[in-house]
């Protein structure tokens, strides 16, 4: 579905990525993870085509660079790790945003549009929230809002930058599961940036652990979640354990290591 | 969302209403005393097949067509174009205190304008001048926009803005000085006047219809633009492309404005803020509402300004800012709502 080889980006004369490759099937979830300025981000946008890069990027078998940006749209979309709501934009307004691809450069939005809108909104239980300012949204609710403007999309493959930013940890389940409901029912392909390890490690079928703008590890969870490569790439003190045989990650305090807790 | 759309409606016929009626006062009032039935006459007996008496003798006709229809209709024109361009440059810039000057219309017509009564005294050419100097301007920042920055910000433009105008007024100011009993006459022009009858009229209508027609076509373009440059191209939009459409339809109703008006302040940046606390964000609204709103307030000044100290006029710029200003506070505190 999404495949990339030798993938390099250079933005303001500092090389950010370094032959970064990657392969996702249809219906899988990879997460990209890394320190931070490790290049995910720009990774994404590389995959999006919205900064030029060296390499090659294939989504459905086609070069992201020879399809027209509606074209692309179509197939790919995306939600910036924060992203702009404008505050008196309401929650169905922007979620109809979803639909530019769509709609003829100087037509309006049929009335399809508004019915794919509506049925997204009412899938992701935001129907009451319709006529709601973007203001006067709680972090999650607005979570889900950028989700269901993604959704309206009807794009295959979704790219979201970092998700779970600033949601607690209840907020933080429900938008992954919801994610991860979405991407079985509607068979998408799904590429996250996640700063949580053990997240990352419970969600996503295939990790990608950038460092330094290169590819440290990727495969399972198992095989990238490893004391060695969190302790090299991330200079942290952690031990894994596998409750559901997928790794989780946690934090050490350096003086504690021998010490039995209690 | 069909509820956005009824909303959406009568807000605009509200607003027809509302620029009709102004009109109608614009039309009504001055020293002629013209009732309002003859005037209606009279404006019935132009329609083809309507033949009717109005009752008003030869040099009331004359009052009525060649002064107060045309002032009028400038007014409106003047009024709607600077209001739409003034939304117009907020949505390109996505910022709130962007004019139709913001870009260097204003200290571009100043400089062409105080150079031709400097150098010809008064003359005809004023609005050709105005015009002329007013797209320079903007074309002068937004080549200096993009050499200075690559990729098109809009914080490089609006400071390639701020850069243009300050020289330019610097120019126009150092021309100013080498003859200074043309100050008067320069002030007078930077302060506006409309009435400049049916010949202005015309000059400026094809300008004025191609920027307001390309401005209105693009009102979802902008809403998209509102979520910022890189979601917009996620989504499959060319946002430098929609903004410099925007930004050249808005400039040229700019430049279309000044030539004939003069440099009205307050009226592009004020009726778009106004409109936006009565209808709502989006520019497809937003858009329409600001080109009736603004025609509608500088009618209602122009009316102010040639009735309070009648037989004298004053200054159409001096009373769109005395009576905004308050009416804009007004209006902010009665739409007052929570800032997030």
């Amino acid at each position: 579905m999404i495949g990339a080889r030798g993938v390099g980006v250079r933005l303001g004369g500092r090389q950010i990525l370094t032959d970064v490759g990657l392969s996702v099937p249809a219906g899988a979830w990879l997460a990209v993870i890394g320190p931070n300025g490790a290049g995910k981000s720009t990774l994404l946008k590389a995959v999006l085509g919205l900064v030029p890069h060296q390499g090659e990027v294939l989504v459905q078998g086609r070069d992201v660079r020879g399809l027209r940006p509606r074209e692309r749209a179509r197939l790919i979309a995306y939600a910036p790790q924060n992203p702009v709501l404008p505050p008196d934009m309401t929650v169905a307004d922007y979620a109809l945003l979803g639909r530019t691809p769509y709609i003829p450069y100087l037509a309006g939005e049929t009335a399809h549009d508004r019915d794919v809108t509506r049925s997204v909104l009412a899938r992701l239980d935001l129907s009451e929230l319709a006529a709601r300012p973007l203001g006067r949204l709680s972090g999650g609710e607005r979570q889900r809002v950028v989700l269901a403007r993604a959704l309206a999309q009807q794009a295959p493959v979704l790219l979201l930058d970092e998700p779970t930013t600033a949601l607690d940890l209840g907020h933080q389940q429900q938008v992954l599961e919801l994610l991860d409901r979405l991407r079985l029912a509607d068979g998408l392909t799904v590429v996250t940036t996640l700063h949580d390890l053990t997240l990352a490690g419970q969600y996503a079928d295939t990790l990608l652990l950038l460092s330094k703008g290169r590819t440290a590890a990727s495969g399972p969870p198992g095989q990238v979640l490893t004391e060695d490569l969190v302790t090299a790439h991330f200079h942290a003190h952690v031990r894994i354990t596998r409750p559901y045989g997928r790794p989780a990650v946690h934090l050490e305090r350096p003086g504690n290591r021998s010490a039995p807790p209690g | 969302m069909n509820r956005t759309a009824g909303r959406t409606r009568w807000a605009l016929v509200a607003a027809a209403a509302l620029l009709l009626a102004c009109m109608a006062a614009g039309l009504l009032a001055g020293a002629a005393g013209l009732s309002p039935g003859s005037v209606l006459y009279a404006l019935l007996d132009r329609l083809p097949f309507v033949s009717l008496d109005s009752g008003l003798l030869p040099v009331e006709q004359g009052v009525l067509f060649e002064l107060r229809v045309p002032r009028v209709l400038l007014a409106a024109l003047v009024g709607g174009l600077l209001a739409i361009a003034g939304a117009g440059y907020q949505g390109v810039f996505r910022n709130p205190l962007a004019d139709p000057y913001l870009l260097g219309a204003a200290a571009g017509a100043g400089l062409t304008v105080t150079v031709v009564i400097v150098a010809l005294g008064d003359s005809g050419a004023v609005p050709v001048a105005a015009f002329a100097g007013a797209v320079g301007g903007v074309l002068l920042a937004y080549a200096l926009g993009n050499t200075a920055g690559r990729g098109g910000g809009t914080a490089t433009l609006v400071l390639a803005g701020v850069a243009v105008t300050s020289f330019l007024t610097a120019v126009q100011t150092f021309v100013q000085q080498l003859k200074v009993e043309e100050l008067q006459r320069v002030y007078a022009w930077i302060l506006g006047d409309v009435g400049g009858g049916w010949p202005q009229l015309a000059m400026v209508a094809p300008y004025a219809l191609v920027s307001v027609v390309v401005m209105l076509a693009h009102g979802r373009l902008l809403d998209v633009l509102a979520v910022g440059d890189e979601e917009a191209a996620s989504l499959g939009l060319h946002a430098r492309r929609v903004r410099f459409a925007v930004l050249l339809a808005a400039s040229l109703a700019t430049a279309a404005a000044v030539a004939v008006s003069g440099l009205i302040a307050f009226v592009g940046i004020v009726v778009p803020h106004v409109v936006r606390r009565l209808a709502g964000w989006s520019y497809r609204i937003v858009l329409p509402l600001s080109l009736l709103g603004g025609a509608a307030f500088l009618v209602v000044a122009d009316l102010v300004a040639r009735t309070v100290l009648a037989p004298a006029e004053l200054p159409i710029g001096v009373v769109t800012a005395f009576v905004g200003a308050p009416f804009f506070v007004l209006v902010l505190r009665l739409t007052r709502r929570v800032e997030t």
